[in-house]
């Protein structure tokens, strides 16, 4: 089994839709064709499970079949065990909000929630999480209202390129949910999972501390 | 990552029963999935043992704490008798990796975790403890944040967990759950220096699971407490640790157990340091003179020579944070 797409795409200098380059659009309607695939019953893969010198030990790779609740629906697929929940949000079920920051638990960027506990996706096996409810990025809005978090940080620039931002206001929502917000300080200590490479830390502890305030 | 096998175990006894059969044992998964993904870890059997029921903390008939192996590092930070008992544990718990990591990793896998030498993650770098016989790519390398004690001529790595320091102080036990039913190990007789195997790790026997770390009752009052010194503020390994339990009465200290953390292959209990202090009355000048004794038998490396009088700054803060200015 090849898998569908390549880790990171290269390099392209014009974001036309051609066979060798696929859009950000054509990436998102394939990865929710494949989704769809998956509910009829075939096995999906994360994207980097297996470099070139295992591709023959990928063809007999064993899967699991999984039920899991994402953002209130509910989601039953047979995966790769080796799948992480966040290749399987981002690659499966196109929830692109989560994102693949070091992939090794060290960035925060890929934070979600489940069960109600922030938790790094890219740490996790989708095939653990029998029976477990997922929120991400994407479920903390309220139809087309924000989450007051989500305001907090347009309110306060709290961002710049906006690649940490998902994994950030997931944490924040976290934090916020047990009470480590008494201080900047303490926010600042219980926000340190979240790496901001442009270095927005002062606005995201002072959005985190708006949204706190309004409890 | 290579292809694995998953099952997921919901009694103990299926769980030893896979894991003598070769399996390998999952439950926070912070460090194994992270190894895996690096090829370093390549188990062929995954055993899921989050459904046991490991996950309780309980007060012993004698006054100490049984804190189950599935309990995580959050749930375990946050218990009203681990932080009124053993500050030291909670402090070092939260001290630990990020938010979301606490939230996923277990007591068990914590001390179960397995090093941050570079060399260790590098699968193309020699490293006996990943690939014995292959060399120690870090006796020679950048090894800055290395061991000082412990070590070998086959392996200079530290051990990376803060609450397994904690632990060490107060002379925990780990519990052990086998086909022969379950048996007690003091931790200093746990975790394994690498001498000639740096592979070997810890003192389990085939399919053996760790069950619960126990602490056992210390005289009271006890005041505790974890210092943690590292390169950043937060989110980062120790350079240098100290983790710190005195009980005082009548203006003498009656009992003193001192570990540190970041400097040895495994936690590293300091009973000189212990020695000189029980007995004595706390002052300023006791604990400088105690702490002299932390670094006793260090051998620096290239690049870690900072570390010694580190470690003894540490110490030394450590006892006057716990013991209180005289």
């Amino acid at each position: 089994m090849s898998t569908e797409l390549p880790e990171s795409a290269p390099p392209r200098s014009e974001p036309k839709e051609t066979a060798a380059a696929p859009s950000r659009r054509a990436f998102v309607v394939t990865s929710t064709a494949v989704a769809g695939a998956v509910a009829a019953g075939g096995v999906i893969t994360g994207t980097s499970l297996a470099g070139p010198d295992e591709a023959t030990a990928a063809e007999a790779a064993p899967a699991s079949r999984v039920s899991l609740t994402v953002n209130g629906t509910r989601r039953t697929v047979t995966v790769d065990n080796r799948t992480s929940l966040l290749d399987l949000l981002r690659e499966h079920f196109g929830l692109t909000g989560s994102k693949k920051g070091c992939n090794a638990g060290a960035c925060g960027a890929c934070t979600v929630l489940v069960d109600g506990r922030r938790i790094n996706s890219c740490l996790t096996l989708a095939v653990r999480l029998n029976g477990a409810e997922v929120t991400t990025v994407e479920g903390l809005t309220d139809g087309d209202r924000l989450h007051p978090l989500q305001q907090a940080f347009i309110d306060q620039d709290a961002f710049q390129c906006g690649y940490c931002t998902p994994g950030q206001i997931v944490s924040g929502v976290g934090c916020i949910q047990e009470g480590h917000t008494r201080s900047p300080e303490e926010i600042r200590e219980w926000m340190s999972g979240n790496i901001c490479r442009c270095g927005c830390y002062v606005n995201i502890v002072r959005a985190v501390e708006q949204t706190a305030a309004r409890k | 990552m290579h292809p694995f096998s998953y099952t997921h175990v919901s009694d103990t006894r299926a769980a030893i029963a896979a894991g003598r059969r070769g399996g390998r044992y999952i439950a926070g998964g912070t460090t194994l999935v992270d190894l895996m993904r690096e090829t370093v870890e390549r188990p062929e059997r995954l055993v899921d043992i989050s459904g046991l029921p490991l996950d309780e903390v309980t007060v012993t008939e004698r006054g100490g704490l049984r804190i189950g192996a599935l309990v995580t590092m959050a749930e375990a930070a946050a218990h009203p008798k681990v932080r009124s008992l053993y500050p030291a544990i909670s402090q070092a718990l939260e001290l630990s990796a990020s938010a979301q990591l606490r939230n996923m990793a277990t007591i068990g896998g914590n001390i179960m975790q397995r090093t941050r030498c570079t060399y260790f993650r590098d699968v193309t770098a020699a490293c006996n403890k990943r690939e014995p016989g292959s060399g120690c790519a870090a006796r020679d390398g950048f090894n800055r944040t290395h061991a000082i004690l412990g070590t070998s001529d086959h392996c200079v790595a530290t051990h990376p967990s803060d609450v397994a320091v904690a632990f060490a102080a107060l002379e925990a036990r780990v519990h052990l759950l086998g086909a022969d039913g379950e048996r007690r190990v003091p931790f200093a007789e746990f975790l394994l220096r690498p001498a000639r195997s740096p592979h070997r790790e810890q003192a389990l026997r085939k399919g053996e699971l760790v069950a619960a770390v126990e602490i056992p009752a210390l005289p009271r009052p006890l005041r505790s407490g974890y210092l943690k010194v590292r390169d950043r503020q937060s989110y980062e390994f120790a350079l240098t640790s100290a983790a710190v339990a005195l009980h005082v009465r009548g203006g003498v200290i009656r009992e003193a157990k001192v570990a540190a953390g970041g400097v040895g292959t495994v936690p590293w209990k300091l009973p000189a340091v212990e020695q000189h202090l029980v007995g004595e009355r706390p002052t300023d000048a006791l604990w400088a003179a105690a702490a002299q004794k932390a670094a006793d038998g260090a051998r620096p490396l290239a690049h870690n020579a900072f570390k010694v009088e580190l470690l003894k700054r540490t110490v030394e803060r450590q006892l006057r944070t716990v013991g209180g200015n005289q």
